[in-house]
């Protein structure tokens, strides 16, 4: 056990936890942050992913102890009080999810995309989305909702 | 509370019992409604009997008792309580429509209440493409019920005959004076109406229609894109809820025999339970409940069946029984006289796993006796039924509650984990979150049976089907019999695509996204095209030849016309394939593209064109949506889905040998919907994915002549049908 500090969706955070702990298990159990989704628990889905430090992870394979002094983003720290942030407004705009399972993971998994690719084409998108499953098939609709969301933000993903 | 000798396996073969086997407590109900207008309404027995012959021995159609109720509030608010879920088909909003639409209000002011066992009454599941087909027209006729008894009170209270009258969002005004009006929920203050459904207020006529039939936002969508939505294993009861990780067995079959948990018992916070065959650790955090199992030591004797996933073909032969007849027409021998060659074919499918990304999920809380388990199911009413039987539980002290369902397919029908959170919440006397690993999650899915089909069939002198002898191992009966104008014809089936009866499979098989219907059409679509190349006519016009249903005609033609067809015979090297389905009262023809790389087998899916009559289009984005659902996630059963297995061992452990569609698959998906505003709305669900095989398997072979005859058509097997 030691204390482990980070930002979570821009709050200090301070914990006293085993560091080894999986971060998705800490967000969910410990933190109450049910928005970041168990899948796989392999890092093979997706579903669970979050942004630490602008990178896209998996948080089921991220223990928390690596998450020391970094700024760690969740689902539910994307909105600005009630205003969407634009690759959330698209997939509402464009229906791009079925069952929403998924769709945390995707949007965040999208986001860290566009901040390293403010342009991205069709073609970088599906690269770098491939590794996030979706079962209900809402893919068509993803892909549209995140070209969108690009064109919105026109290279401010923030 | 004991065990006894409670048979998980056998609960996940859908048991349902009929409304009759307990009464829907009512009490929070009645408070939720004491004022305002209530109509009780069921399900057209007509409808349901039609249902049944498709359900599985056992399995009851719907009540022809109350099973949902409209309730409109002194607020103006209409509220539906339907024991419906959403499992991302997007009822949640299309029920709403409907309701609007005739009841005259604003679809805003519609809420829906769906999947509560408290709130809702009895509901047999959502499955079956069922919700819109059968639930939607009686939910049209009680909204049509409602209106006119506040027409009725409206005329009373404004003083003007009901003929005078009309409704805008909810107002009723009188047409001789405008300035007379009065709304719904002033008609219903300080009374308590209650209503059954009677049926006689007239439907709205189609095309006045002005919520149906437009691409209304789905109300899901704010919580699902902010984490806000919940699901089962999202649901914190007060106090919070431990998480129970269970001892699972090695293979299907396996029986316990000596059981360490001393090593797991040592961890700090983790409690171990133990109730017959039941052993779980349970610890506030998921994965020291993970490691804490990983500590127990069992000892399991295996009793495997002697088959695996390279025999099994030849045990569903030996094994399958005696067939049914489901559809025979003519001859069959005279069938062989008039036939210029009779052309034999046998069609294999694999076993597939419904895999949705939420794994099995729910928590369970007791308080004051009384059990509440939030769980993600299809089948509330039959998880609060069998939770009634294994904790020996009265009706009034068993809730099931739906929240949001991470997708279904069918393998959200079986519900275990609620049974054992149920369990060891009642154990322990603290809520419990059962919330199965991806492991778990193939272990114990009900897949969709693996299954084969054989088929004999031949033409006369003029190119017209003339034999058509069908039996189908596995699949069931479900889009077994063709729609061909066929003169001598049998289609026979043994083996259902739900259960597990004797010894056919080494673990349960359940409804998956349109049960058997892919398998089916993969056999039957498959061999119109090798009958069809053997004729050497171009396959849409060797199937317009053998049509006659103009139903299916028309889907056909619209079809063609999307892709821009060209008639040539098989195979032309283009790569295009074509093959048609009914199924769940909507016809679907898709037209497909695919490249074969001929030396790695890979098979990539370029362009899909799915042509649709489906009845009345209640919400058209929505329909769309559902199209490109059934394609995308078609194409995993199509080219690389399958699960493997030795005895009662299931190898698939995760994603990593189990491999879903991704975004790099994707073709170009175009969707023509069918205008047949004169047929109510059909299913939307699932239709499109039952083709997509088989017009994938017609375009290999129009691309490099080779006939793929068993799903998935993976690399191995593309290059294996290339050397044949």
């Amino acid at each position: 056990m030691r204390a482990v500090s980070f930002t979570l969706n821009g709050k200090p955070t301070r914990l006293t936890v085993d560091e080894t702990r999986p971060l998705l298990w800490v967000l969910r159990d410990d933190l109450g942050l049910t928005g970041t989704k168990f899948g796989c628990g392999e890092a093979v889905c997706g579903a669970c992913t979050v942004i630490v430090n602008n990178e896209a992870v998996r948080s089921c394979a991220t223990r928390i102890g690596d998450v020391e002094g970094k700024q760690v983003l969740t689902i539910e720290g994307l909105a600005k009080g009630d205003r969407l942030h634009p690759i959330q407004e698209a997939f509402v705009e464009h229906l791009a999810y079925q069952c929403g399972y998924c769709t945390p993971g995707m949007i965040m998994g999208a986001y860290a995309m566009l901040l390293k690719h403010p342009k991205a084409t069709r073609a970088d998108i599906v690269k770098e989305l491939d590794s996030h499953l979706c079962r209900c098939g809402a893919h068509v609709r993803i892909l549209e909702a995140v070209e969108t969301a690009a064109t919105a933000m026109k290279g401010s993903v923030r | 509370m004991k065990t006894e000798d409670h048979d998980f396996d056998r609960d996940q073969e859908l048991v349902v019992d009929g409304p009759t086997s307990f009464p829907v407590d009512r009490r929070d109900f009645v408070k939720l409604t004491a004022t305002g207008l209530l109509v009780l309404f069921a399900i057209d027995p007509a409808g349901a009997s039609q249902e049944t012959a498709r359900l599985p021995a056992g399995r009851q159609g719907y009540p022809t008792d109350v099973n949902a109720y409209l309730h409109v509030g002194t607020d103006g608010r209409v509220t539906c309580f339907v024991g419906k879920i959403e499992q991302g088909q997007g009822t949640m909003t299309s029920l709403p429509q409907l309701l609007a639409e005739d009841l005259d209000v604003p679809l805003a002011s519609v809420d829906i209440v769906m999947g509560d066992t408290d709130l809702c009454p009895w509901d047999m599941g959502t499955f079956g493409s069922l919700s819109m087909r059968q639930f939607g027209p009686v939910l049209r006729q009680a909204a049509a019920d409602a209106r006119a008894t506040l027409l009725q009170l409206a005329a009373e209270r404004l003083q003007a005959p009901v003929e005078r009258l009309t409704v805008k969002a909810g107002v009723v005004s009188d047409t001789a004076d405008p300035k007379k009006t009065v709304t719904y929920g002033q008609l219903t203050e300080g009374k308590r109406i209650e209503r059954k459904l009677e049926g006689k207020a007239p439907l709205k006529p189609v095309k006045a229609f002005t919520v149906v039939g437009t691409s209304a936002r789905r109300r899901d969508g704010g919580d699902k894109v902010t984490g806000k939505a919940k699901y089962a294993g999202d649901i914190v009861p007060p106090g919070g809820a431990l998480h129970a990780r269970i001892l699972r067995p090695p293979a299907h079959g396996a029986t316990l025999g000596q059981v360490d948990t001393s090593a797991a018992e040592k961890v700090p916070g983790v409690k171990v339970v133990r109730d017959g065959d039941l052993i779980a650790v349970l610890h506030e955090h998921r994965d020291e409940a993970d490691k804490a199992l990983a500590l127990v030591k069992a000892d399991w004797t295996r009793h495997d069946p002697p088959f695996d996933d390279h025999t099994m073909f030849d045990h569903f032969l030996k094994t399958a029984g005696p067939a049914t007849t489901a559809a025979e027409g003519g001859s069959l021998v005279e069938g062989e006289k008039i036939v210029t060659e009779v052309v034999e074919g046998t069609y294999y499918d694999s076993y597939v796993a419904h895999a949705p990304i939420e794994p099995h999920s729910a928590v369970a809380a007791v308080e004051n006796g009384k059990v509440t388990v939030w769980v993600g199911t299809q089948t509330p009413f039959s998880v609060k039924n069998q939770l009634m039987q294994a904790l020996r539980l009265p009706a009034e002290k068993v809730r099931v509650i739906t929240p949001y369902v991470g997708g279904g397919f069918g393998g959200k029908s079986a519900s275990r984990q609620a049974i054992e959170a149920a369990r060891l919440a009642v154990l322990t006397g603290k809520p419990v979150r059962v919330i199965f690993s991806r492991e778990e999650e193939f272990f114990y899915d009900t897949f969709r049976p693996a299954s084969l089909i054989r088929i004999r069939a031949g033409v006369n002198a003029s190119k017209a089907i003339a034999l058509w002898d069908y039996k189908v191992y596995c699949a069931g009966e479900r889009g077994a019999a063709h729609f061909y104008n066929i003169p001598n014809h049998r289609t026979a089936w043994t083996g259902g695509w739900s259960g597990n009866s004797g010894s056919l499979h080494p673990f349960a098989v359940g409804p998956w996204r349109a049960p058997g219907a892919s398998s089916n059409a993969f056999g039957r679509e498959s061999h119109i095209d090798v009958l069809a190349a053997k004729a050497g006519v171009d396959p849409v016009e060797f199937r317009l030849k053998n049509l006659t249903d103009p139903r299916m005609i028309r889907v056909v033609n619209a079809a063609v016309k999307k892709f821009g067809w060209t008639p040539k015979p098989a195979p032309s090297g283009r790569g295009v394939g074509v093959a048609l389905g009914i199924d769940a009262g909507t016809y679907v023809a898709l037209i497909v593209q695919v490249a074969v790389d001929k030396g790695t087998g890979k098979v990539q899916v370029k362009r899909v064109v799915c042509a649709q009559e489906m009845g009345v289009v209640v919400n058209p984005e929505g329909v769309l949506q559902q199209i490109e659902g059934c394609i995308t996630m078609g194409l995993g059963y199509t080219l690389s889905e399958e699960v493997h297995f030795k005895g009662g061992e299931v190898l698939e452990r995760n994603f990593g040998t189990y491999e879903l569609p991704r975004f790099s698959w994707l073709p170009t998906i175009e969707a023509v919907v069918v205008d047949a505003p004169e047929i109510p709305a059909q299913g939307g669900g699932e239709p499109p994915i039952v083709p997509l095989g088989a017009a994938v398997a017609n375009a290999i072979f129009d691309a490099v002549g080779a006939r793929l005859d068993r799903m998935p058509m993976t690399p191995e097997r593309v290059k294996a049908a290339l050397k044949r």
